[in-house]
């Protein structure tokens, strides 16, 4: 199943009334994110299979300073080739590859050179990635700037301030805006949720997005103090599953950076299946931004095949 | 097993079976089990079989004590006592801490067992039954230790004979050893005969570790074996079942004098406000009543919505039903395991059925379900109004009732109309709310927006006919110790009270006004209905008459008791003005009190000793405090000791002001309203204070007076179910009928002998005047 399978959110008019006055028990919500991890189990080729499962759904990134095009052609080689064909033929696959390439949008060109004819959507962020604080006339530029280099999905981030302050109308209208100038490329709305701190907020900037057409919501840029928790996530998602119980809207969901262990690829697919059902682990609605995760994931999937406890060395870097 | 490349496609979770290859072995090795006593296991005889529930299969065979087995067992604790009560706090909480550390090694081994045994998912036997048992031990390891300072003058009650359900077989275990064996008694154990498997590997860790024999003694068996050692000379009962047990337990030990704890059934609300979370209260419902399978004392198994909610609560409910995976039970993902036996699916079956042709529609779980096994579909039964018998039975299976509510004054009512009073749980983001209907609820254990919480260190148990009595904490530790009791003072059995007209010389020779005592009930001065009155004598002649109070009089006072429900909200600054007002204004009168108790042929210094008494109350009034207890992380625990609002008081015969002061005092300054009984044969110190209350800001109704004929009206204090607690005072026979008749509606009783009410206060009587209620907060920003 591809992404056009599912129709792209449109996107609603501001509805304040939606998120106004969400409640939020952070207690009840860490206990229920602890609880799903330990409520589901994943054995033998099941859990090979949501692992291989994970692997579609990365997004494979690199966003360093130190980026140069062939840093990216590297990653992109990855993504084509995620596991070495031994692990595949064992696995009893023929072809797998990342969800994405992540990129900063001038590394856009060489990621699309790289995965020409393979099918990988090249993800850029944009927007004055990470902080975001550049004024909005800039950050759109970047959006078309990206998108005219071959991004298939941007990945912007929001102006916190307009969450912490309440701006909720701002923060609509900057979305709104900056999915304009993504035109057919998906826009995935990065929430910060680490610089947001409260879960109410988190729920609200969430709806917003949705409300303002963004169709995956992501929790991070990889650079605050604090990225992916499964409590946060389990806020997206109930968001995400409200606002399609609204509309009738799909909306994808992110999470990005601290997944780095297989464990962290089990759980976040547990908590997309049981909160949201069997659609949320395609890759089309289920994205996980990584780069080191790969690399615990090839080496746990190494072991499954041969029995044997595998070394990074013998892997391919990304 | 299925290829990855087909799991990719239907990304199911497929089976993760937990390994039972260690524990089958182990029962293979045994096969037939005989019961511990005095350190080793008896040859197995008269056996029956426990089998696995998920399949039906027979997993052991286990002896059926007999009365013999009991009388064995009760002489090793017994045996084992002296020596055991008498080791320092430190060697005892060496052998406690041994236990848990072993217990901690046995872990995987443990929860297997349990699952297999009772059917309940390896989930929760691995991450709640296990972990929670073996924290139990080391929390009262630490009782061990602390016993000696902590609850000084205290003692062990001696032996104590515990019987435990089925539904945590192993965690009841620990709840019901861990305090008994900290606090210094022994004890003799009967796991249910549906569930024995745990209590027998638990007596192999107790000779592993080398407890002492005798200290802990397992006797296999059903209910006849209970009752055995229900009847056996034993000096602490502790139960933990259903109610009609319970009471069975209440009816058959009255009297004995054995201490006696009960943890029964409940129906418990689970409440959920507009500005709840809803879906951490959706979560909350998955833990309360298809945890266990449902079959959770505390289970909130009534859910109250307010209506403004009530549609999508019902949704997003229905939805997550669809979620929950029942199976096999050692299945990693399996939420819902198998019911315990074919009779306790029958009697969930009949219940429900019973639920829907009453008008409940019935939601379940579209769950395929294992073809052998007893399984039940987790559902809810929507619409169950009070009037529907599912909403008062305890259906002790995963089907929860729901009804809507208007607001909360109407919450509270519904949530209080049950014969219940063991858990609740409020879901509410506003804490000034949610505060307020912990407060009004009636239910021992409280948890505001989490559900099912436990931890060794906080108090759980009931309320009205959930039982009495604390397991966990402080107030469980004081379960398994008495204080020093009182030197009895003999008074006899009362004598018939003479209603009869006796003409004859007036005691004196010049007619002075007549002076009419009456029955005092709801701050009104009242002729009793009989209509009648009783000679009251001193020194052979009569100095008067008293009303012959009856059950009538009883029932309006109880009634009157009922309609003051401001003294149990007031402060205790306010109770304790109240109580120093009273001090005043017998002070004012300690001389005519004083000639009334000479003439009585009572210690006249009794009306100085009740003014002090009523300054001790009046200084405890606002001092008797809960406690903040130390459990889980950001989780606020509160202990409060809350009043239990109406109870009886029936009062010594001799000391007729003083033993009625040492009595009433305490109970009214922890806010309860009093009905209360004076001495037969010198009625008129406790007829006379109510002129004393009258003139004390007293609200009426708080406490009420009926004079009569003792036995007889405490029997109906006792059957009254709108009696909350009773106290009596008196000989053998009376205190046995309080604890019979008791039995109707549980209440909790306490029967004293006549002392010397001079030394008779302090915080027993607070104590006893107050049951804790524990309210859980998680808190986080």
């Amino acid at each position: 199943m591809s992404a056009t399978d599912f129709p792209r959110n449109p996107g609603t008019g501001l509805m304040p009334e939606w998120f106004e006055d969400i409640r939020i028990n952070t207690p009840a919500a860490e206990a229920r994110a602890a609880d799903l991890g330990a409520r589901r189990s994943l054995k033998k080729n099941f859990q090979a299979a949501w692992l291989v499962n994970a692997i579609r759904c990365i997004d494979l990134t690199t966003l360093a300073g130190d980026d140069t095009p062939a840093r990216v052609a590297r990653l992109c080689a990855k993504a084509r080739r995620p596991l070495a064909d031994h692990i595949l033929a064992g696995l009893g696959l023929e072809q797998l590859h990342t969800g994405a390439v992540c990129v900063y949008p001038t590394m856009v060109a060489p990621a699309v050179r790289a995965l020409e004819g393979s099918g990988i959507p090249v993800a850029s962020v944009a927007t004055g990635f990470p902080a975001g604080l550049m004024p909005l006339d800039l950050r759109l530029a970047e959006i078309r700037y990206a998108v005219d280099q071959g991004a298939d999905e941007i990945d912007i981030v929001i102006t916190r301030a307009h969450v912490l302050g309440g701006d909720w109308a701002a923060l609509y209208d900057e979305i709104a805006a900056m999915r304009e100038a993504c035109g057919p490329a998906h826009l995935k709305a990065i929430l910060a949720t680490g610089d947001l701190q409260t879960l109410s907020n988190v729920y609200r900037a969430s709806m917003v997005a949705m409300q303002a057409g963004a169709d995956f919501i992501k929790t991070s840029t990889g650079k605050e103090s604090v990225n992916a928790t499964l409590p946060v996530s389990l806020v997206m998602v109930r968001a995400l599953r409200d606002y399609g119980e609204r509309t009738g809207h799909k909306v994808g969901f992110k999470p990005a950076g601290g997944l780095k262990t297989t464990k962290d690829a089990l759980n976040w697919q547990v908590l997309m299946k049981e909160e949201m059902g069997r659609d949320w682990l395609r890759p089309d609605l289920f994205r996980i931004g990584a780069s080191s995760l790969l690399g615990d994931v090839e080496r746990q999937l190494e072991h499954h095949v041969t029995g044997r406890y595998a070394s990074s060395s013998r892997h391919a870097l990304a | 097993m299925p290829t990855v490349k087909e799991i990719l496609d239907s990304m199911d979770y497929g089976p993760a079976p937990e390994s039972a290859t260690e524990v089958l072995g182990w029962l293979a090795t045994r096969g037939q089990f005989g019961h511990y006593i005095d350190g080793g296991f008896t040859v197995p005889a008269d056996l029956f079989t426990t089998a696995n529930p998920a399949t039906g299969e027979a997993l052991a065979e286990v002896s059926q004590g007999s009365t013999a087995d009991i009388t064995a067992a009760v002489a090793a604790a017994r045996r084992a006592l002296p020596k055991w009560a008498k080791l320092p706090g430190h060697e005892r909480a060496k052998w406690l801490y041994a236990l848990a550390r072993q217990l901690q090694k046995r872990a995987r081994f443990l929860a297997v067992l349990e699952t297999l045994d009772n059917g309940k998912p390896i989930r929760e036997s691995r991450d709640v039954d296990i972990p929670l048992a073996i924290r139990h031990f080391y929390h009262h390891a630490g009782w061990a230790e602390l016993v000696e300072t902590e609850f000084p003058g205290e003692a062990p009650h001696g032996v104590c004979g515990q019987i435990i359900p089925w539904n945590f077989p192993l965690l009841m275990l620990a709840w019901k050893v861990a305090p008994a064996l900290a606090a210094g008694n022994t004890v003799v154990l009967k796991p249910a005969e549906q569930t024995p498997l745990s209590a027998l590997a638990f007596a192999e860790i107790c000779a592993e570790i080398g407890l002492p024999k005798g200290v802990v003694n397992i006797v296999t068996g059903d209910g006849r074996t209970g009752a055995d050692l229900v009847a056996a000379p034993v000096d602490k009962l502790a139960f933990t079942g259903s109610t009609e047990v319970g009471r069975a337990i209440r009816r058959a030990s009255a009297g004995s004098g054995k201490a006696l704890t009960l943890e029964l059934g409940g129906k418990s609300p689970f409440i959920v406000f507009e500005d709840a979370d809803l879906d951490a209260a959706i979560e909350g419902v998955v833990n309360a009543i298809w945890f266990n399978q449902g079959q959770v004392c505390c289970a909130g198994s009534r859910l109250l919505v307010a209506e403004a909610i009530a549609a999508p609560f019902t949704r997003k409910l229905t939805a997550r039903l669809q979620k929950l995976r029942t199976g096999d039970p050692l299945d990693k993902c399996t939420d819902l395991g198998a019911i315990v036996s074919p009779a306790q699916l029958a009697r969930i079956r009949d219940l429900v059925s019973a639920g829907e042709a009453a008008g409940g529609e019935l939601v379940q779980a579209e769950a395929q379900l294992p073809a052998a096994g007893n399984f039940c579909a987790p559902g809810l039964l929507l619409g169950t109004e009070p009037a529907n018998p599912c909403w008062s039975a305890e259906i002790f299976g995963p089907i929860a009732t729901m009804t809507s509510f208007r607001t909360p004054a109407e919450a509270v009512e519904l949530a209080n109309n049950t014969r219940y009073g063991l858990a609740a749980t409020i879901w509410s983001e506003n804490i000034t709310l949610a505060l307020d209907i912990a407060a009004r609820v009636r239910a021992g254990v409280v948890w505001i927006n989490g559900t099912n919480l436990f931890d060794a260190g906080a108090g759980f148990g009931g309320m009205r006919e959930s039982g009495f009595g604390r397991e966990g904490g402080r107030e469980g530790m004081a379960a398994y110790l008495r204080a020093p009791t009182a030197k009895p003072r003999p008074e006899g059995a009362p004598g018939a009270l003479d209603a009869a007209p006796h003409p004859g010389k007036p005691a004196t020779g010049e007619l002075s006004i007549d002076r009419t005592a009456k029955l005092y009930i709801g701050g009104k001065q009242a002729r009793p209905d009989s209509g009648q009155s009783y000679r009251v004598t001193a020194k052979g002649h009569e100095i008067g008459l008293a009303p012959l109070g009856s059950r009538k009089d009883i029932r309006n006072a109880v009634e009157a008791a009922h309609k003051a429900t401001g003294w149990g909200k007031t402060t205790g600054h306010n109770r304790a003005q109240v109580l120093y007002y009273l001090a005043e204004n017998l002070a004012a009168r300690q001389g005519e009190f004083e000639a009334r108790l000479r003439e009585m042929g009572a210690d006249p210094a009794e009306a100085g000793a009740t003014v002090a008494r009523a300054f001790f109350y009046a200084a405890w009034a606002d001092k008797f405090d809960g406690a903040v207890k130390s459990t889980q992380a950001a989780k606020v625990t509160l202990a409060v000791p809350e009043p239990f609002g109406v109870m009886g008081v029936v009062c010594p015969d001799a000391a007729p002001l003083l033993g009625f002061a040492s009595l009433v005092l305490p109970a009214i300054a922890m806010g309860n309203r009093v009905v209360a009984v004076p001495s037969a044969s010198m009625p008129f110190a406790a007829t006379d204070l109510y002129q004393v209350f009258d003139t004390s800001d007293l609200p009426g109704g708080v406490v009420n007076i009926v004079t009569g004929a003792k036995d007889e009206l405490a029997k109906v204090l006792a059957q009254h179910d709108d009696v909350a607690a009773l106290w009596y005072c008196g000989e053998a026979q009376g205190r046995a009928m309080v604890e019979t008749e008791s039995a109707g509606n549980l209440k909790a009783t306490w029967t004293l002998e006549n002392r010397d009410w001079t030394q008779a206060q302090g915080r027993e009587f607070l104590t006893r005047a107050t049951q804790v209620k524990t309210i859980w907060v998680p808190y986080g920003a």
